[in-house]
């Protein structure tokens, strides 16, 4: 099986929209929204749910306050500082558990004298299986301000690779998230290629070079795609070439269309919406990336 | 006053306004980069660096001469950072969250918390605006330490604008939390709608009151303006889809450089939040 991961250091370069135009150019694939704090994915694709699950991860501190006698050790341990102290007009203090700062540690619970302190299992989220016009689909939304976002992200994935084996599909292509934290690690880790998105900006190649060290140490063969090159061409030059003293491969350039955000709106990829040239350059990225998965999965058999 | 900007989604133009905005503001003024994972107002405004502070997370190491091999460790992390298996328990520093439970559960005082560098907080001017960026290192998965240590650095009575990176998540709050007033920036697009409203209800969870930036006006769809409109949030300011933005962008130059009668419009950006937040 192979495994596509689309990221982009930054956001907002152009992940999506690839994803959508290779799930319609692919065949049996299927999709995976790893980008589960901003999902977009089901915006082009309208899924049909079929399953929806809630995503249990890690546990949140609550006081009971009956038991608690405001001794305030909890509040000496928490290294948050998710220990909220209210105090009424004679200053007797209540304690708290300020849920969005607390990062489920459970030193108060286990330190708090008085045994006053719940620990429940907290729900960050869920996750769903649906079926698009491309294929099934794994994607999900983790809660605001919820933590553990790796967590379901490897949920995400992993479910989606289950399906892949079930049909006997052979690729999944999945939609990472911004950034070079947690989330990205949990996408790309063990992946068979990641495709960069990049624009030619000062900070997309800024982010490119903090991807591409990334990738490396996670050991993850990489690709280049820069979208909008002609934004600023000598700076798409200048990833070019620094992709290439790096010998990472660049699959192709990606002209700014207007198209890109007309499909957006009328709810398709760019590749269904319109046969004009930015569908053209979207297309032969794709033909370059199956490319890739097929080399790689030769030299691994 | 403390103005967050913030966005949903990524690449809708936050570093563009957050730099912009800085640079349009008189008097005593601040910038925080908190987008710790790829940190690039620096890019634009070029700050001199005056100096660096390294960022760690206390994590544990046991000594193996005192530890009994009781366990209690391994029994209070929440995260798997300490297993032990009967001997001396062996540490995961990347899954450690620096919460000092195993050192104080430890019956024997066999464990001592020694830092481990996550990260780095700089800071330096550009010109009138004192400045100060974090960055995660590569490889490392938990921001949030990183952007407590910049905002250690927020003055009051400065006029502090941060930037917070894209999202909704922890990371995200850690940068939106206390603070006044949050300028969200979007573009008209079904994405763009989408991640917004996800936004709204982050900071509505948070009660920090906000105001829409849309960038690239006219590009998409008025999704947003009619969201904005049933839902009774301001919209601060249009910036038009123009390509001169665009390639000023792309070679690190900011809004008002690049336009200069943006940099009018942004100070009466910032006139408008501090009326907001006064009010
Ligand atoms: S440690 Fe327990 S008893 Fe003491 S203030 Fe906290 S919750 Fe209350
Ligand atoms: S400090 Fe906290 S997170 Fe780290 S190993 Fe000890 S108990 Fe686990």
């Amino acid at each position: 099986m192979n495994e596509l991961v689309v990221v982009s250091g930054k956001g907002g370069t152009g992940k999506t929209t690839l994803v959508a135009a290779f799930a319609a150019l692919a065949e049996k694939t299927v999709l995976a929204d790893c980008d589960v704090d901003a999902a977009d994915l089901h915006l082009l694709l309208e899924p049909r749910i079929r399953r929806r699950e809630p995503f249990k991860s890690g546990h949140t501190a609550f006081i009971r306050q009956a038991d608690c006698t405001q001794c305030g050790v909890c509040d000496t341990h928490c290294r948050v500082d998710a220990i909220r102290i209210d105090r009424d007009p004679d200053g007797n203090p209540t304690f708290s558990v300020d849920s969005i700062s607390c990062e489920g540690c459970g030193v108060c619970v286990h330190f708090c004298p008085e045994g006053a302190i719940d620990f429940p299992e907290s729900t960050c989220g869920e996750w769903f299986v649906s079926e698009t016009r491309q294929g099934p689909m794994v994607h999900a939304r983790l809660g605001i301000a919820e933590e553990n976002s790796g967590k379901l992200v490897t949920l995400v994935r992993n479910e989606a690779k289950r399906i892949v084996h079930d049909r006997h599909f052979e690729l999944l292509i999945a939609d990472g998230p911004p950034g070079i934290g947690c989330p990205v690690i949990a996408s790309i880790t063990g992946a068979s290629l990641v495709l960069l998105v990049t624009e030619p900006t000062l900070s997309g190649l800024h982010d490119l070079e903090r991807g591409f060290e990334l990738a490396d140490q996670l050991g993850v063969p990489t690709a280049v795609c820069v979208n909008q090159h002609d934004i600023n061409p000598s700076m798409t030059e200048t990833i070019d070439r620094e992709c290439e003293q790096r010998s990472i491969p660049v699959v192709g350039h990606i002209r700014h269309s207007r198209d890109v955000v007309h499909a957006m709106v009328a709810k398709q990829s760019v590749v269904e919406y319109t046969e004009s040239p930015v569908a053209e350059e979207i297309r032969k990225v794709w033909h370059q990336v199956n490319a890739m998965l097929q080399a790689g999965a030769e030299t691994r058999a | 006053m403390r103005i967050v900007i913030a966005s949903g989604k990524g690449g809708t133009g936050k570093t563009t306004v957050a730099t912009g905005l800085a640079r349009s503001c008189e008097g005593d003024v601040q910038l925080l980069d908190c987008d710790v994972e790829e940190p690039d107002c620096h890019l634009f405004l070029k700050p001199n660096i005056e100096g660096s502070e390294a960022v760690g997370i206390p994590i544990p190491t046991v000594d193996g001469e005192k530890c009994t091999g009781h366990g209690e460790c391994g029994k209070i992390c929440q995260y798997n950072a300490i297993v032990s298996l009967g001997g001396a328990p062996v540490v995961f520093p990347e899954l450690c969250h620096g919460c000092g439970g195993c050192a104080l559960v430890c019956p024997e005082e066999a464990i001592t918390e020694v830092p481990r560098q996550v990260g780095v907080v700089e800071y330096g001017h550009s010109g009138h605006i004192e400045f100060i960026q974090g960055r995660l290192r590569v490889g490392e998965a938990m921001s949030p330490p990183v952007m407590r240590a910049v905002k250690k650095y927020v003055r009051e009575g400065a006029t502090t604008i941060i930037d917070a990176p894209p999202g909704t998540s922890c990371p995200v709050v850690e940068a939106v939390k206390h603070t006044d007033f949050a300028v969200l920036v979007t573009e008209p697009t079904p994405f763009g709608l989408n991640d917004l409203t996800l936004a709204v209800e982050m900071l509505r969870k948070l009660r920090i009151p906000l105001g829409v930036v849309i960038n690239r006006a006219g590009i998409g769809d008025d999704g947003v303006e009619a969201y904005c409109r049933s839902e009774g949030i301001s919209i601060l300011l249009r910036i038009p889809y123009d390509r001169r933005i665009a390639v000023a962008y792309s070679r690190g130059e900011t809004l008002e450089v690049a336009i200069p009668e943006y940099r009018e419009k942004l100070a009466g950006l910032a006139t408008a939040i501090a009326a907001k937040v006064s009010s």
